[in-house]
């Protein structure tokens, strides 16, 4: 109560002093609070994880938020998974090989079971599949299995479609591909290429996935999911590596509200937050430096212009507009978060790459590129006279605001003037996707870790995805000759080529590559930040 | 009385019938719709999923489908909780938001007419100051500056109570949240209690009491508080529907579970037939407080019950 005694007005006192009846109260609350801090005793290794949104399902087949598949990543076990590094290793396939022209994968099935003691075989991940590519099962995310063979026949509902994929017996997956795509392995960590439990899901329809029906094969199990709380789970005692598997449970705290969600860390209530408070990241450096981890995110938050709206066909008016962004003053002065200026669509250290394909104005310095833009700008017709005009738009969000004003502000420099306008994310979005906006701020996070994830949102086969309706040859060839190419070498060279044919146009201009911020207790052993940002619970243990 | 009570209730369902009406074209003339985010789907994606909601359907043949559903009951699946029908979700967060909310208001009850009635009683001197002082800074910090706060104080600084939580429904996880639902309504009860009883204390009647040589203490209690309950009760109606109904900032900072959270959450990610749910959920609530406010007045008010 010294807190509270140190903070009282003249005011407040002359009321706790006149009022008996209040004082009385607060010293039955006082001693009531003290016999209620007692904490339990805890004799399993529980790992408490702040995660910042409520799960969307426990079906793999219902889930596209990355808060969600943390959950659904402890639970079931792809043909391959995430390492503790977050490369992908061997999971529920023992091994695999590739045909020559890499386009057919065969899988050897581990020998390992559902948590109720029901064989994993490879038909379970071809019903999987199926069921994931059936209109009519309406999976958001069904169009990242469009590789194999069928997929996209399926799914757009087809008649007399079939997928490329067989059970050569039990224990053996045979699968056909579209192209070679070296990225199919790292695709299989994903959420969509899980496979089901057959049998839970014929007895128990949609309510298969209620913690008393859920069957898993990864090495832990849904206990409870209490709505806007929380999401238990218990290791599962059938999995094949359960010795292994050091925490007994993990609990999911649902939390939008970040400060709140990092008091919690602070008053020891939670292992590990997986997200932050922004705002707060130097008073986080400053007073709890052994905690914060702040990692390279495989993710780029960009500007979007819209290349088929008049001027912005015009390279000159794309590039000038980039050139004026000083990306160091945005992520070091502006933001304040941690995040690492962009220079390139593909993040840094993203997989079968290598070095991305920079602008080649990087290295300059900022009064030179402004000095380009203005000279771009008066090429393209523009200057004081005839000043550029345009809207950005942004969806509402404090950090996205405090961009849009900055990035105003330094297109001013070179005599443009930048409108702004703010809407909530779903009507931003809508917008986008019909094309709406002259400038527009967007991101994206990689669904697996390979380049084409990033360059893919620049080919016009895209479609609404490709934000900009950018629409160039060149680009679009490149990326075609790197889907058919089997050589890793040769295609990161190809997708490198292209890349850098989209540094060149602009369509979109990179701002900063984003980065994981999260608090993760010094108990906690195991943890390795790495790009995909995904730390499994059977890699971790908690020290005493 | 009975036959007022049964016209009331007759009301009831037109009244209903129009908030979901309202309710349901007001939702879908928001632009975007729940799956417009920052990934777009591919098209035929889209389509397979509008189909599956039943959403590819015309408007007011969704309207009809949906009025056809919840005469039956069944408020529907929810979209983004997939894992949940609108009904579980409600009856899974309903428990903890009435706890919360019935506790805070009979705390604000408690402290907000006694300390209304204090003042009043001690009108214009140092100790009134003092308390309306106090219940204007109520009122005026919100909860979301409240509620941190008392986490940061109580949970982090003092380590007394979790700074948030559920803990499968402690006592001791629940007082936070409590009392920060209490206090602005604490506040705002202490002031209409002592507005309407300084009026009361200068009416005829109270005059009359004292005239009879009854003790002020009786007097208060035997007749000043009635009438001056009597804003109060008006005020209680739509402040319990409020608080029983959860607050999303509550929930959200002290992870609490409950449906204020669906009433944001749910709009904001148009989750049509969730945001329906709690919208009927609240109106119901709203309507059923009011019928009872109106009984409890005509109970407090003897010119009411006359008539």
């Amino acid at each position: 109560m010294t807190f509270i005694a140190r903070t009282r007005s003249g005011l407040v006192d002359g009321l706790l002093h006149s009022s008996r009846a209040f004082l009385v109260g607060t010293a039955i609350i006082a001693s009531s609070m003290t016999f209620l801090s007692t904490t339990d005793a805890q004799a399993q290794k529980v790992l408490r994880v702040g995660n910042d949104g409520e799960p969307q399902s426990m079906d793999p087949h219902f889930i596209s938020t990355v808060q969600t598949s943390r959950i659904s990543d402890d639970m079931f076990l792809g043909l391959l998974t995430y390492g503790p590094d977050g490369e992908p290793v061997a999971g529920a396939a023992e091994s695999w090989d590739v045909s020559e022209d890499g386009k057919t994968y065969t899988f050897k099935i581990r020998d390992h079971t559902w948590s109720d003691g029901v064989p994993v075989t490879a038909q379970d991940f071809i019903a999987g599949w199926e069921r994931l590519l059936a209109p009519e099962t309406g999976a958001e995310y069904a169009s990242l299995l469009y590789i194999i063979e069928g997929a996209e026949d399926i799914n757009s509902g087809k008649e007399g479609a079939k997928l490329g994929a067989n059970a050569l017996d039990d224990k053996t997956l045979e699968v056909k591909l579209t192209a070679p795509a070296p990225y199919f392995l790292a695709q299989l960590t994903h959420q969509t290429a899980f496979a089901i439990p057959r049998h839970t899901i014929e007895k128990f329809g949609r309510d298969w996935v209620k913690a008393e029906n859920i069957v898993v094969n990864g090495p832990y199990k849904l206990e409870e999911w209490v709505p806007n709380v929380h999401s238990k789970l218990v290791k599962n005692d059938a999995f094949y590596d359960a010795a292994n598997v050091a925490i007994d449970e993990v609990v999911y705290y649902n939390y939008e509200d970040l400060t709140a969600m990092q008091n919690r860390f602070r008053a020891g209530e939670l292992d590990v937050t997986r997200m932050i408070a922004s705002e707060q990241i130097s008073w986080l450096k400053d007073n709890m430096a052994d905690s914060l981890r702040i990692a390279p995110y495989a993710g780029i938050y960009y500007v979007a212009i819209r290349t088929n709206k008049e001027p912005f066909g015009d390279v000159r008016i794309r590039k000038a507009l980039s050139l004026a962004i000083n990306r160091e003053a945005i992520t070091d002065s502006v933001l304040k978060t941690g995040e690492i200026p962009a220079y390139s669509f593909v993040p840094p250290g993203t997989g079968n790459y290598g070095e991305p394909s920079y602008v080649s104005w990087k290295d300059q310095s900022y009064a030179d590129n402004l000095a380009e833009a203005k000279k771009l700008l008066a090429e393209a017709g523009y200057g004081p006279d005839k000043p550029l005009k345009f809207t950005l738009r942004y969806n509402t969000q404090e950090n996205n605001k405090r961009f849009a004003i900055a990035a105003q502000n330094m297109w001013k420099q070179i005599g443009v003037e930048a409108e702004l306008f703010n809407a909530e994310g779903k009507i931003h979005f809508a917008d986008l996707k019909v094309g709406d906006f002259e400038l527009a701020r967007a991101g994206w996070i990689a669904d697996y870790n390979d380049a084409q994830n990033f360059l893919f949102l620049g080919e016009t086969r895209t479609g609404p995805l490709n934000y900009a309706a950018f629409n160039n040859a060149r680009f679009d060839e490149l990326m075609l000759a790197a889907e058919q190419e089997s050589d890793l070498k040769s295609r990161a060279t190809l997708m490198q080529q292209a890349e850098a044919v989209m540094m060149e146009e602009q369509p979109y201009i990179p701002i900063f590559y984003y980065v994981s911020k999260q608090l993760v207790s010094p108990k906690i052993e195991g943890w390795i930040d790495n790009a995909p940002d995904r730390h499994l619970t059977r890699w971790l243990d908690l020290k005493n | 009385m009975i036959l007022y009570a049964f016209r009331r209730l007759m009301i009831a369902i037109p009244t209903l019938f129009i908030v979901i009406t309202v309710a349901f074209f007001m939702m879908r003339a928001a632009p975007g719709g729940p799956f417009d985010q920052e990934r777009v789907l591919p098209p035929e994606i889209e389509r397979n999923i509008k189909a599956a909601y039943d959403l590819d359907k015309p408007l007011v043949e969704q309207y009809v489908i949906y009025l056809g559903k919840i005469l039956r009951g069944d408020f529907g699946p929810s979209i983004k909780i997939r894992d949940f029908t609108v009904a579980e979700l409600i009856m899974a967060g309903a428990p903890a938001s009435i706890q919360l909310g019935l506790s805070a208001i009979v705390l604000a009850l408690v402290f907000g007419v006694g300390l209304g009635t204090y003042a009043a009683l001690h009108q214009n001197t140092k100790t009134d100051f003092a308390v309306m002082g106090v219940a204007m800074v109520g009122i005026a910090v919100p909860n979301f500056v409240m509620a941190p706060l008392l986490s940061l104080i109580f949970g982090v600084y003092l380590s007394l109570l979790p700074t948030a939580g559920w803990g499968g429904g402690d006592l001791k996880y629940k007082i936070l949240p409590i009392i920060a639902l209490a206090l602005p309504q604490v506040a705002y009860i202490a002031r209409l209690t002592r507005g309407s009883m300084v009026e009361v204390l200068h009416s005829n009647y109270i005059r009359t009491a004292r005239a009879k040589g009854l003790r002020e203490r009786l007097v208060v209690i035997r007749h000043a508080i009635r009438g001056a309950l009597l804003p109060v009760v008006s005020y209680l109606g739509p402040a319990t529907a409020a608080v029983m109904t959860g607050s999303v900032v509550i929930e959200s900072i002290f992870g609490a579970p409950g449906i204020g959270t669906y009433f944001v959450k749910a709009a904001l990610n148009r989750d049509y037939p969730l945001v329906m749910g709690v919208v009927i959920v609240y109106a119901v609530l709203i309507i059923f407080l009011n019928f009872l406010v109106d009984m409890v007045y005509g109970l407090l008010d003897p010119k009411l019950k006359t008539q």
